[in-house]
């Protein structure tokens, strides 16, 4: 085992998840839009009605909403990040991956340069188009590097999850439930799309531990107050999201060894 | 004689899923450049021994070697010094023929020139050239069958490993995959595979084990293992009104150099002989010299069905189209 074999293994397969995506057609195209899809629904929707400046403490609700729209994209495509893999398993092509001399972490690492590579352009496309619609980064261009640093930090762990799952899972169908099982209250129950301190006392209470919440609020204020009020913030995700990552690898880990033995 | 060099040992394997014993006690040696054959129903444990020897399952409990490397400790030795071709179709639908084999290039880390005319090699072999650059999905169930092995090969191992390779494929697919077996023993390459077709085990295998519920039943080429039953018999009935002349054809037969053992039977006689093309003229001469008239005459090669029926107390099947022919 070399650090040459090693790093010619992971871009093989790196590279297949590349050319996957490229022949989905209809799967890219979504993956593009999909962070859009967000944008036009709540835009359309809640902005008009719903917005009540004096409580979301932002310019409007395209400004607060991008920090909850960038995160939702992480939680997507973090708990989506072990589908491949789940596929993989059922149909027998995990298994001739590992007949390969490969080292054991060459198919999670491939999987991870590609899930962070895709996260990071869709918050490069969310945050260019909310500033298409006049929101400007208080915090402007390393505010821009911080929010990526965090988002990747809340996608390794989100898809170590997710990876566990398809490798424990019996049936994809478990898969699915469990993932939508997970996902919708992650995003209700935190400051995604209204703050805190618009909800009643016990969803206070469920969206503080949910380290969405701390996500959002390390990012929202980079995008809508400045460096002042966003340092704490984001140094409190760093912490939440050290934990988070440690507990979410070692499960993940623990998930894998079982299966791959 | 020198004993053929071993290549794979196998000595007390088994693996247990939970409550589930799926092989147990497995012994057997594979010999340099045979075709070995485990040959069982669905369910009987081969995929499970098969996956323990490439590594990609630890064993509960034995050991063994493929090409003197455990498959436990040394694990990564063996797996860059074998192919594995798996039992279900495992092609990525997106990719084409020749990205598969490009990213088996790297897992095995092949240079990109080595890479490349193995590739070429190997589209040639299993006739693919065409298709090369088509996506999976457009491919037939026997092009992925064909493109599976392309990419067991890939590394240009010493052993390649088979899991039911031509299971339910049409009858001109399966003998071109009999084809390709064939012509990598034909190189000096030792072939393991797994199947459940009596007729594929005893057309193309040199040696096979019989496993069913999760052990071994018996180990032979497959002629060792019909002879192994006692060989060809011929059946003698003659005519009712002559019953009495039996005891004297008996004698008559018994006597002749071929014969190895004669059994009464009410109507006639059972008779276990070295070759039947030799013997049945005969027990013909026989039978008109000593004045019997003969019934009927047949003749009786055992088979692998009766094989596998003798070891196992059952068939392989119900009454499957690849039940060999009868002779
Ligand atoms: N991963 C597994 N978990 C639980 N049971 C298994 C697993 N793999 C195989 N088995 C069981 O082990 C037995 C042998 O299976 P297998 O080796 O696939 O048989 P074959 O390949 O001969 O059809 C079966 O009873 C099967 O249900
Ligand atoms: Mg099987």
């Amino acid at each position: 085992m070399t650090f040459q074999h090693y790093r010619q293994e992971v871009l093989a397969l790196t590279m297949r998840w590349v050319r996957r995506l490229s022949r989905e057609k209809f799967s890219m195209l979504f993956t593009l839009v999909q962070p859009m899809l967000f944008w036009l629904i709540f835009f359309g929707s809640l902005f008009q009605h719903a917005a009540n400046i004096q409580v979301l403490q932002a310019p409007n609700y395209m400004s607060f909403l991008a920090g909850g729209v960038v995160v939702m994209t992480v939680l997507n495509n973090g708990l989506a990040g072990g589908v491949d893999l789940l596929f993989d398993k059922e149909n027998g092509f995990l298994e001739r991956m590992m007949s390969t001399p490969i080292h054991r972490s060459s198919v999670i690492l491939s999987r991870y340069l590609f899930v962070m590579a895709i996260t990071g352009m869709q918050i490069l496309v969310i945050l260019s188009i909310a500033f298409v619609f006049g929101v400007r980064l208080e915090t402007g261009l390393p505010g821009i590097a911080v929010i990526l640093v965090i988002g990747m930090l809340f996608g390794v762990g989100l898809t170590a999850i997710s990876m566990a799952l398809a490798f424990s899972v019996k049936s994809h169908g478990d898969f699915f439930s469990m993932l939508g099982f997970l996902s919708l209250p992650m995003i209700f129950l935190s400051s995604a799309l209204v703050p805190l301190s618009a909800m009643p006392g016990w969803m206070q209470v469920v969206a503080m531990v949910n380290p969405m919440t701390w996500v959002i609020d390390a990012v929202r204020p980079l995008i809508i107050t400045g460096w002042d009020a966003a340092i704490p913030q984001v140094g409190m995700a760093f912490v939440i999201l050290a934990i988070f990552d440690a507990v979410c690898l070692y499960g993940g880990a623990k998930a894998f060894r079982r299966a791959i033995g | 004689m020198m004993d053929p060099a071993v290549v794979i040992d196998v000595a007390r394997l088994g693996k247990t899923f939970g409550p589930v014993t799926a092989v147990e006690d497995l012994s057997f040696t594979v010999h340099a450049g045979e075709i070995f054959g485990l040959l069982g129903p669905n369910g009987a444990g081969k995929s499970t021994a098969l996956r323990m020897l490439i590594t990609v399952l630890p064993p509960s409990t034995g050991t063994a070697t493929v090409l003197g490397h455990d498959i436990v400790r040394e694990a990564d030795t063996v797996r860059s010094l074998i192919g594995y071709v798996p039992q279900e179709r495992a092609v990525d639908r997106f990719l084409t023929g020749r990205e598969h084999l490009e990213l088996l290039g790297g897992l095995y880390h092949l240079s990109r020139t080595e890479t490349n005319a193995r590739i070429d090699e190997l589209l040639k072999l299993v006739n693919l050239e065409e298709h090369a650059d088509r996506v999976a999905k457009t491919y037939s169930g026997g092009m992925k069958r064909k493109l599976d092995i392309a990419c067991g090969l890939l590394p240009n191992p010493k052993i390649v490993f088979l899991d039911e390779p031509t299971l339910g494929l049409d009858v001109q697919s399966r003998l071109k995959i009999w084809d390709y077996i064939r012509q990598l023993r034909e190189n000096g390459i030792t072939i393991v595979m797994t199947t459940n077709y009596l007729e594929e085990a005893d057309q193309l295998c040199d040696r096979l084990a019989i496993i069913d519920g999760g052990t071994i039943r018996v180990i032979g080429s497959p002629l060792e293992l019909k002879t192994g039953l006692g060989g060809d018999s011929l059946s003698v009935t003659i005519k009712e009104h002559e019953a009495d002349t039996l005891p004297r054809l008996r004698e008559g037969v018994m006597a002749l150099p071929l014969v190895r053992d004669v059994r009464l039977n009410p109507t006639g006689l059972d008779i276990l002989v070295e070759s039947p093309e030799k013997s049945l003229p005969a027990v013909i001469e026989v039978a008109q010299r000593l004045d019997c008239s003969l019934d009927g005459i047949e003749y009786h090669r055992p088979r692998l069905d009766d094989v596998f029926i003798a070891h196992t107390g059952h068939g392989l099947r119900g009454g499957t189209p690849d039940a060999t022919e009868e002779e």
